[in-house]
């Protein structure tokens, strides 16, 4: 009975490792430079499976540029450098995070826009119920008699 | 009775832009290429089938069709009979880039379907087809004659773009024949 349980520990104790990963992990010197790596890898967009960041992709493409990433952080390129590297290749499409810029106004200022709009249709209309609560109390039979 | 219309006009302009999105959703895929209109980057890579290497100096002063595949990728065999007529019909080099491939698979699957283009470069890590900006092969860059990368085509070739294509292919041979 105890080999039994034993056994089924120990089996259980060796699943994670049989759970192998796609990913295969990277060795930095650095903890720093592993910080900087699972950043960009999380902000940088697989451009082949274009809803997923570089860090979860499976294609081996993402597993490619993953290892641009790395070679260029341990080359002691800056953050900024490999962003640029990423969009002068495949463009802003790459970044999640997206410049502010003439084609992206939109994405930028339109939820300002409708915010603005909104609070103004707000405003517009209490201001109209406030008028008409007002004329309704001053032409209520109550506000005229003059009791 | 205005106010009463404003909200649904505002759900029928909501409707219109998403049913717009919805068409367009196929273009939103293609991600724009930034090399459009700057230099091909710089390379020196083996040859697939000659035992030499080539550079952006050996294209020097020639427009060239630049057409990435590998026999990995199912898209590629979709187009290959429109490569291969393309190799016919153009006047400039047909160049195979040879991405992420192993020279094994890559000569095998030219044996097996027919060699259309010119020649091909070998880019076995797969770095050049990043300097491109390449997402998914097939990609066809048409590249001018001073060496400026003037349009990219992402996935298969089909029988409408290969009309596209062709035009715009015309069009640098003048410019490079002037």
């Amino acid at each position: 009975m105890t080999r039994v349980i034993m056994l089924t520990l120990l089996t259980l104790a060796c699943a994670p490792g049989l759970a192998q990963s796609p990913i295969q992990p990277l060795e930095f010197q650095r903890e720093v430079d592993e910080k900087r790596y699972r950043a960009l890898i999380g902000e940088l967009r697989c451009t082949v499976c274009q809803n997923e960041p570089l860090e979860s992709s499976n294609a081996p493409l993402a597993a490619d540029l993953r290892r641009q990433v790395y070679n260029q952080i341990l080359d002691g390129r800056a953050d900024f450098e490999i962003r640029d590297y990423m969009r002068d290749r495949y463009g802003d499409f790459v970044l999640y995070d997206p410049p502010f810029a003439g084609h992206t106004i939109i994405l930028w200022l339109g939820p300002l826009v409708l915010l603005a709009a909104g609070l103004a249709t707000g405003a517009v209309m209490i201001r109209q119920r406030r008028r008409m609560l007002k004329t309704r109390v001053n032409n209520s039979p109550v506000a005229t008699n003059p009791d | 009775m205005i106010r009463m219309l404003l909200p649904l006009g505002v759900f029928v302009a909501l409707v219109i832009l998403l049913l717009a999105g919805l068409q367009s959703a196929d273009q939103r895929q293609r991600i724009d290429s930034p090399l459009i209109g700057k230099p091909v980057p710089a390379f020196e890579l083996p040859m697939l089938k000659q035992p030499r290497s080539l550079g952006n100096a050996d294209l020097a002063g020639r427009a060239f069709v630049l057409n990435v595949w590998g026999s990995w990728c199912p898209s590629c065999r979709v187009e290959h009979p429109l490569i291969t007529r393309m190799g016919r019909e153009i006047n400039i080099p047909l160049v195979g880039l040879n991405w992420k491939d192993t020279r094994e698979n890559a000569l095998t699957w030219l044996g097996q379907f027919g060699d259309a283009w010119d020649f091909h470069i070998y880019d076995e890590i797969g770095d050049f087809g990043i300097d491109l900006g390449v997402y998914g092969a097939p990609e066809t860059f048409l590249v001018d004659h001073t060496g400026t990368i003037r349009y990219k085509h992402i996935g298969p070739v089909t029988t409408e773009s290969y009309t596209d294509l062709i035009a715009r292919i015309r069009l640098l041979e003048t410019e490079a024949g002037s």
